[in-house]
């Protein structure tokens, strides 16, 4: 039985319409990400799955408890890493996890033989004493993904968890996630970064105004909508070149900007030609999951 | 704003863990935040009460160092339930958003409400007992009727506490509070029979003192600081209890518009 099942969320703020139709049910043990772009509906489908706002229509049930109704209970165990850290800076590193704790009704002696443990896997081993004004900001998205586990979670929520870390911190992130979803937790991730999704969630859906408009595996993905082979051109003359040869060549071109990007099953014509063009630049690639996102979504700016 | 909003505070237990992080948080602080429950009102109490009680002659039967202790309790305790809600309170809800942390717990908007009523109520304790030890000690009441007022005090910070709640709930920014203080509180403290009686005022302005509560926190305090019972104690204590119970329940209401629509 899927561990969140989530059945056609309607839901509005006045007269705009947030969410329109969302479905989708996530299976133990697996991490499902949902993409979009900014307003397409993912943090409010967050908090309706934790019953912090009521959907005007639709059926949800997290840890195959009903949702808002009994939110409550399933959100015993349940973690939650939120956008923006909101740890306690009056607290150090280990009051932090002490007093969370105490919220799930666990007593501190529990917390407290907990606290080496998850001090250790967020990489914070010895810092237990150390004030909040002290850490940086990767160890306290760190602190604050060690904060989801005190209750020993079954599902956590992963609200962009990545935003804003640098290479070193991400990659740090990104093999806690898998040792949790090694340990059989199921994640689930809202992301702006494609390579985070591809590399860590098994399911995923993109959603745009409101509504899933894709769903699948990160591979499954991209063979389905999206041209397998990718060719970026930039340089001076790329539009003339484009009109002139890469319509024809290619499968599709979009052109925006300086660049063409040229999407086709068997690129060899176009890159025959490019070798001709001393003054164009280019960059050949496998399609990735970005693509499928722009040309799902577009490529307008979203704000 | 919808109908559920409207529904009656559900509250669990789940609110203690709330109280206690708030008290963690003063016990760090704890040193500053004695000093200031007492020194500030202190400071008020014996300069106005000596000072300016040099020139006056007996005030309400008292001399006005005696009379104007009583309101110091009051204000005391108004002041320091309010300063908490507003300020503190607003901290913790929108700009640490500890608020949206507590939540992601198996815990409401009315578990965290309810704790932080509570837990601004129970500060305003603090200060309102600091300035009692401070009268006791310097003999300016010495009736064992004034014991009673401990449990008065706690009925005053709920209800300030409480109506303080409802105005942070609107808060946008800390400047925001300033009409609170320029309309309710400083008002409040002219009127409500702090530094002097409520018959020295006009009339309308009496009967306009006579539904504010910090006009019955007094007309209960004062009395039993002089080893008198009060003259209508039911009414004082059901119309405090009134300000606590509505002001909570309008905070919860404006609170759920603000985090659940």
């Amino acid at each position: 039985m899927a561990i969140l099942a989530v059945e056609g969320l309607h839901k509005s703020y006045g007269a705009l319409q947030v969410l329109r139709g969302v479905s989708f049910a996530i299976e133990r043990g697996e991490c499902y990400g949902l993409l979009g772009p900014n307003g397409a509906g993912k943090t409010t489908t967050l908090r309706l799955c934790l019953g912090h706002s009521e959907p005007d229509a639709g059926k949800l049930q997290l840890r195959g408890l009903p949702v808002p109704a009994m939110a409550r209970e399933a959100r015993v165990r349940v973690g939650v890493v939120p956008q923006m850290d909101n740890l306690d800076p009056d607290f150090t590193v280990e009051e932090n996890l002490r007093v969370y704790g105490r919220y799930f009704g666990l007593q501190d002696s529990v917390v407290r033989a907990r606290i080496p443990q998850l001090l250790d896997f967020a990489g914070l081993a010895g810092r237990a004493g150390a004030s909040i004004q002290e850490l940086s900001g990767g160890m306290k998205r760190r602190l604050t993904l060690a904060r989801s586990l005190v209750n020993d979670p079954e599902v956590i929520f992963m609200d962009e968890p990545t935003t804003g870390l640098d290479p070193q911190a991400r990659h740090l992130i990104w093999e806690r996630m898998r040792t949790l979803l090694g340990e059989g937790r199921t994640i689930l991730l809202t992301t702006h970064f494609m390579e985070e999704a591809e590399r860590l969630c098994s399911r995923l859906a993109i959603m745009d105004t409101g509504r899933v408009i894709a769903e699948g595996s990160p591979r499954q993905l991209v063979a389905q909508h999206i041209e397998p082979q990718v060719v970026e051109v930039y340089g001076d003359g790329v539009e003339h070149w484009t009109r002139a040869q890469a319509s024809h060549l290619a499968d599709r071109v979009e052109l925006t900007g300086e660049t063409a990007f040229c999407y086709a099953s068997n690129p060899a014509p176009l890159l025959a030609t490019l070798e001709a063009q001393a003054a164009l630049r280019y960059l050949h690639r496998h399609a990735n999951l970005e693509d499928v996102f722009l040309k799902l979504t577009g490529r307008d700016l979203r704000e | 704003m919808k109908s559920g909003h409207f529904a009656l505070p559900a509250l669990s237990p789940r609110f203690i863990p709330v109280w206690r992080r708030n008290l963690l948080v003063w016990r760090k602080l704890a040193i500053p935040s004695i000093l200031g429950n007492f020194a500030d009102p202190l400071i008020y109490m014996l300069g106005l009460g000596y000072g300016l009680g040099a020139l006056l002659p007996e005030v309400g039967g008292v001399p006005y160092i005696s009379f104007l202790a009583a309101g110091t309790v009051c204000f005391s305790t108004m002041n320091s339930a309010t300063f908490e809600a507003l300020y503190s309170g607003f901290s913790r809800m929108h700009v640490q958003r500890t608020w949206e942390a507590i939540m992601n717990a198996p815990l409401t908007l009315d578990d965290v409400a309810f704790a932080e009523l509570l837990w601004a109520a129970s500060k305003s304790f603090l200060s309102g007992l600091a300035i009692l030890i401070v009268i006791w000690v310097l003999g300016l009441s010495s009736s064992f009727l004034s014991l009673w007022i401990l449990a008065v005090v706690p009925l005053i910070g709920l209800a300030f506490a409480a109506l303080a709640m409802a105005f942070m709930a609107l808060a946008r920014s800390y400047d925001f509070f300033m009409y609170y203080f320029t309309l309710v509180v400083t008002p409040m403290a002219m009127l409500c029979g702090v530094f002097f009686p409520i018959s020295q005022l006009p009339g309308p302005l009496q009967s306009f003192a006579s539904v504010l509560p910090l006009t019955h926190a007094t007309a209960l305090v004062r009395p039993l600081m002089m080893g008198e019972i009060p003259a209508a104690p039911v009414i004082n204590v059901l119309v405090l209890l009134a300000y606590a119970l509505a002001g909570f329940y309008a905070a919860v209401i404006l609170f759920r518009r603000r985090f659940l629509d």
